[in-house]
């Protein structure tokens, strides 16, 4: 099987160099081909993989060694079981779909090798990622896949609001990594490995095990560690405050958008979590931590969504919020929950997103909603995928979204934390805002009064190539939660992949309350979420359809606050002035007063100057006189006279 | 130890050395062209005979290999004495494969004096190695003293405006600092009665001795790093020194100080050594951070790269200091990446320079439209010197924060802020340089690297990559000699009063 993993991953990174250093001799039919090809066998192996995994077998082995110190072996290795082999299929699956979107998307692109070969390299690094049997390998995947986005947001390198954007994500992301590998330190630190299997066999030694950072405070390692870890994740994953960097990437290609910034590598953090459920279990502290920033980002987020007027980042916002969705379902130890979301969503996500940059091509590179409208003539595939998707958001029932995101509420309802019932509150109202925002955008852009310029270019249907990814997406966005409900939540799918304290109930209740995918959706009609989901529904159709003026008159009544949620809560301006302005303040003071003024001025240079200056009074002496020297001699002979006369005289 | 049979480090040593004053003697009857070729004959020479210490190294033996041993003054116990271990192995084919760049980044920087910039360089490099080999102390003070003549003349003569000044703070600052060292030196010599740095590893010192031979070792060792407080002569000899001399200074000279801990410093004063390793840890982070923080501001290329590199020499002390291999072999890793990272950078910035005749950011925007192929080499180094994964930028930096925070996990928590103040400067630099529109008309001028340049840094681009994605190999050359110097440490070297001497007093 080694042979095979090894195709997962090197046929992407085949094609992403082929493609990336020669792309002028491939040419652009050479380079698609290449790499969609590379993602194609990818996604295909990743099958074979999957099939393999669900009929019993798993595997945990190396690659090679990366290198030993001491004791201590670094290496790079596989673990493949249900949590990394579903994942291996969402990843290579999104990204086929990008791939072959891409085609048509970027088709007049002067950079069109060059993308290729970078979101080959992407489904590399992610792969990478997700395979890995051990910490070294999983903060190389991270930060790789950082590199790319990093790459990708600053695609077209001359815009400045994107090479500004791509150096936000990239260092906001390595505030979150600065967490991670304080986490991975402290790991190595007391249990000797970055093995995946010996730390979480060394899990219970680990819980026991207190760390003393501030004299006279004892705290769990494990705490400690696990939010180190989590800090990551909340960079990776966008969760507040470190998620300013996720609306800014937007500036990159929409392929892109879909394909790292909502599918797959966000949920990176997800991921993670979910592998390191045997750590997070120990410690209720830090999973309260988790839930807690989980449900500010769902909530919150969501309501900048409200106020996006520009297609993609209405789409982010809606990203963000529902990566907190997923952290939420982490918290309260429902980790399949939150992975089973994290599929789902990266279905009808990726739909979205690929729908909005169809839109975008439709309209002639227009992501301004307010300037839509009236599309779903004009553009009727994108207009039913789109509508599918944002039922699977909003979580209709019997939609993907709505067996996963019900499932987290149930979960965050069960949780016995102490913080559970407030952020299921919190929860609840982000259904009723999820869904607002989410028809907001559809009403605002397929439906209503056409508000674009028919003069100037008339919207029109984007090719097969580009709908073609939508339809396949489609599919899974509205299946999925159907058909993976019950084996992958209550089956034994993740049976020793997964760990879940009997301490926590969360998963063994709403197991309890489960009655079949049928059932759910039935049930669905009494519970609250479905009503605030409608809700949501309704009053964007009377904001936006019946209404039209309403919404502007709220916003002038509700000045301030529309302001705030305008302003994405002042977090860029202060992070700009407090952060940026502060570490450059800082430096430059340091450089000017201590470096150049105390170091330099003072004492380098002024010992020179001391010296010149001792020089200049020595000089006075040397005079070339015979009788100043003379007089210096005598002097001299009776100052040693009269120093060593009582040494000479004593016995 | 293990006896050589033929004197391979002697002539990576000589070779350059004596190829330099042939060129000197007669490269004013040579054309420009002969000059070039005779020193990349001589620069590649000088790199193919380290091969076969690469090859024959024997990775599993901790002692002195590939040794050469004469009596050079016999009253004083002074000898010819040469040998590697894993310390220092990597160090010379490191050396010598820098020396070949820096030829190569001359071809057509330097028309003044040709032949004497090749001719100093081609010293300095078999003076570097003979610092790196030598296992006398005299012979290394030799050595280590006389680096600073070539690289007084190179800046000196090749260099900006402000030459003289430069040259001038970084002679005195050096010389300075060794001076103290030789004291030491002689000290050890008489109390051991050889200039035998190996039996000075062995020699007992109380404690107050070592304190004060390790403070003496220290202001010559830090200078050279350098480590803060005596920096400040870095920035201004970067700046003003021609690109080679920048490239040899980051990449190799910095090396000679950190590495002068390791020979001396801890092996022979290794109580005072931990003793004192709050201050060298303190310095080590103020490095990072501080000057993290200082990097991040600057306006001239070369000034932000001569911070970045100080910063990135604080995390090879506060290896060398945390007493731990993850934190040691590390730091060891560090210097030899820091070597192809910053050598590759400053040949980066040393491109646009030729081209351009500026240093200052200001004056870059939208390279990358114009040099798209030199774009894509400089945003590996620039991620490098980030220290990115797969990149040995990383293997370092990953290394010494885990031993650190095994240490202690705030003195972890501080050194890893380079992960953010690294990528901070590094990109934002990288960002207001290659990225954004076509600044003005000379970089519209510009064209993308020749087969020289491309050469140059594609080599240095497949070293640092192959280091990030397999440093086993060079790891594997450090292990045991690591270990060994580990275990030699947590000896104490205090003479003890004979046990049963205080049962004797009443």
């Amino acid at each position: 099987m080694m042979s095979l993993y090894l195709l997962v991953v090197l046929a992407p990174l085949v094609g992403a160099l082929v493609a990336g250093l020669f792309g002028r001799q491939v040419g652009r039919v050479g380079a698609h081909l290449v790499t969609t090809g590379g993602v194609a066998v990818s996604l295909l192996a990743s099958l074979v993989v999957l099939l393999d995994v669900l009929a019993g077998n798993s595997f945990n082995g190396t690659v090679y060694r990366w290198a030993t110190v001491g004791s201590l072996d670094f290496e790079i290795g596989f673990l493949i079981d249900t949590l990394s082999a579903t994942m291996m299929v969402v990843v290579t699956s999104v990204s086929l779909a990008v791939h072959v979107y891409t085609i048509g998307y970027m088709r007049e692109d002067p950079g069109y090798q060059r993308f290729f070969s970078y979101i080959s390299l992407f489904t590399f690094s992610m792969l990478m990622l997700v395979m890995s049997n051990n910490f070294l390998q999983l903060f190389f995947g991270w930060e790789a896949v950082g590199l790319v986005s990093y790459l990708l947001i600053g695609f077209w390198y001359t815009k400045p609001t994107a090479i500004h954007a791509n150096l936000k994500a990239f260092l906001v992301n390595r505030v979150g990594d600065f967490g991670f590998i304080l986490g991975i330190g402290l790991l190595l630190a007391y249990a000797g490995s970055l093995d995946y299997a010996t730390v979480f066999g060394a899990a219970d030694e680990l819980g026991a095990e207190t760390i003393v950072l501030i004299p006279g405070l004892d705290w769990a390692l494990l705490s400690v560690a696990c939010i180190c870890l989590f800090i990551g994740a909340m960079g990776k994953s966008a969760q507040f405050p470190l998620h300013v960097w996720l609306p800014d990437s937007m500036e990159g290609p929409t392929p892109i958008s879909a394909l790292i910034h909502a599918a797959t590598m966000v949920t990176a953090g997800i991921f993670m979590v979910a592998r390191m459920s045997p750590l997070f279990e120990l410690t209720d502290t830090a999973l309260t931590f988790v839930m807690v920033i989980g449900a500010i980002t769902a909530l919150f987020m969501g309501f900048l969504g409200i106020v996006q007027n520009d297609i993609k980042r209405v789409v982010a916002y809606s990203t963000l919020s529902q990566l907190g969705y997923m952290t939420v379902a982490l918290g309260a130890s429902a980790y399949s929950v939150a992975f089973f979301h994290l599929m789902t969503h990266a279905f009808f996500k990726a739909l979205l997103f690929l729908a909005a940059g169809s839109v975008i091509i439709g309209m002639h590179h227009e992501q301004d909603i307010r300037r839509m409208g009236g599309l779903w003539k004009k553009m009727p595939i994108t207009w039913m995928v789109s509508l599918l998707g944002s039922l699977a958001l909003i979580g209709a029932p019997l939609f993907s979204g709505f067996y996963s995101k019900d499932m987290i509420i149930e979960a965050v309802h069960a949780a016995q934390l102490g913080v559970a019932p407030m952020v299921y509150v919190m929860l609840l109202i982000g259904v009723f805002v999820t869904a607002f925002y989410s028809f907001r955008m559809f009403f605002l852009v397929f439906h209503g009064r056409p508000r674009w310029d028919a003069h100037h270019h008339e919207p029109h249907e984007s090719p097969l190539v580009v709908t073609l990814p939508l339809v396949a997406l489609a599919v899974p966005s509205v299946l999925l939660g159907a058909v993976a409900i019950g084996p992958m939540l209550f089956g034994s799918f993740f049976e020793g992949v997964i760990f879940v304290d009997p301490a926590h109930p969360a998963m063994a209740t709403i197991a309890a309350n489960f009655s079949g995918w049928l059932g759910m959706a039935g049930h669905a009609f009494v519970t609250w979420p479905f009503w605030l989901a409608l809700a949501g529904l309704l009053t964007a159709a009377v904001f936006y359809l019946l209404r039209p003026a309403l919404p502007e008159a709220l916003a002038a009544r509700f000045r301030p606050i529309h302001r705030l949620l305008e302003q994405k809560y002042y977090l860029d301006r202060f992070n700009e002035f407090v952060f940026a302005g502060g570490a450059r303040l800082l430096g430059g003071q340091l450089w000017k007063r201590a470096d150049q003024g105390l170091i330099d001025g003072f004492l380098v240079n002024g010992s020179a100057r001391m010296v010149a200056a001792i020089a200049s009074i020595m000089r006075l002496g040397q005079t070339g006189y015979l009788y100043h020297y003379a007089i210096a001699m005598i002097l001299g002979v009776a100052l040693m006279l009269w120093w060593f006369a009582p040494l000479m005289t004593s016995p | 130890m293990m006896q050589s049979t033929f004197p391979i480090l002697s002539l990576a040593i000589w070779i350059p050395i004596v190829s330099g004053l042939l060129l000197l003697a007669a490269g004013k009857s040579l054309s420009t062209n002969l000059v070039k070729a005779a020193a990349l004959l001589a620069a590649g020479l000088g790199f193919l005979v380290t091969l076969p210490l690469m090859v024959g190294f024997d990775r599993s033996f901790s002692g002195m290999q590939f040794v050469e041993r004469a009596a050079w003054v016999p009253h004083y116990g002074i000898q010819y004495f040469l040998g590697v271990d894993g310390i220092s192995m990597w160090f010379v084919p490191l050396t010598a494969l820098i020396t070949v760049f820096v030829v190569i980044a001359a071809w057509q920087a330097i028309e003044d004096r040709l032949f004497q910039y090749m001719a100093a360089f081609l010293m300095l490099s078999g003076l570097m190695v003979g610092v790196f080999c030598a296992l006398d102390g005299l012979l290394f003070y030799i050595f280590f003293e006389a680096t600073l003549i070539p690289m007084y003349l190179i800046i000196g003569i090749w260099g900006g405006q402000n030459r003289v000044y430069a040259a001038f703070k970084f002679f005195l600052y050096t010389l300075m600092g060794s001076l103290l060292t030789l004291v030491a030196f002689l000290y050890l010599a008489i109390k051991s009665g050889s200039f035998e740095i190996l039996a000075w590893h062995q020699l007992p010192l109380d404690l107050d001795v070592q304190v004060l031979i390790f403070l003496a070792f220290l202001v010559a060792f830090a200078v050279k790093v350098p480590m803060w407080p005596v920096h400040t002569w870095l920035p201004d000899a970067h700046v003003e020194a021609p690109t080679g001399g920048s490239v040899v200074l980051a990449a190799i000279m910095l090396k000679l100080g950190a590495y002068g801990f390791l020979r001396f410093s801890l092996p022979i004063t290794p109580d005072a050594a931990q003793q004192l390793d709050w201050l060298m840890i303190s310095l080590s982070l103020v490095a990072v951070v501080y000057i993290g923080l200082v990097a991040l501001v600057q306006t001239d290329m070369k000034k932000l790269v001569a911070y970045s590199s100080i910063a990135h020499m604080g995390f090879v002390t506060l290896g060398f200091f945390i007493f731990n291999e993850l934190g040691i072999q590390g730091g060891i890793v560090q210097m030899i990446s820091h070597g192809f990272v910053s050598g590759a950078m400053f040949l980066c910035i040393g491109v646009m320079y030729d081209r351009m005749h500026s240093r200052q950011i200001a004056d870059y925007g939208g390279v990358v439209n114009r040099m798209p192929k030199f774009a894509a080499l400089f945003l590996l180094f620039a991620m490098a010197n980030a220290g990115l994964p797969a990149t040995s930028g990383f293997v370092g930096e990953f290394m010494v924060i885990l031993g650190a925070v095994a240490y202690n996990f705030w003195i972890g928590l501080l050194a890893a802020t380079t992960l953010i103040l690294g990528a901070a400067y590094s990109l934002w630099m990288y960002k207001r340089v290659v990225f954004g529109e076509v600044a003005n008309d000379h970089v519209a001028d510009l064209k993308d690297v020749n087969g020289r340049e491309f050469g140059m840094l594609l080599t240095l681009a497949v070293l640092v990559l192959l280091m990030g994605v397999w440093p086993a190999p060079f790891i594997d050359v450090m292990q045991v000699s690591v270990s060994d110097l580990l275990a030699h440490i947590s000896v104490s070297k205090i003479p003890m009063p004979l046990p049963g001497l205080e049962r004797l007093t009443p």
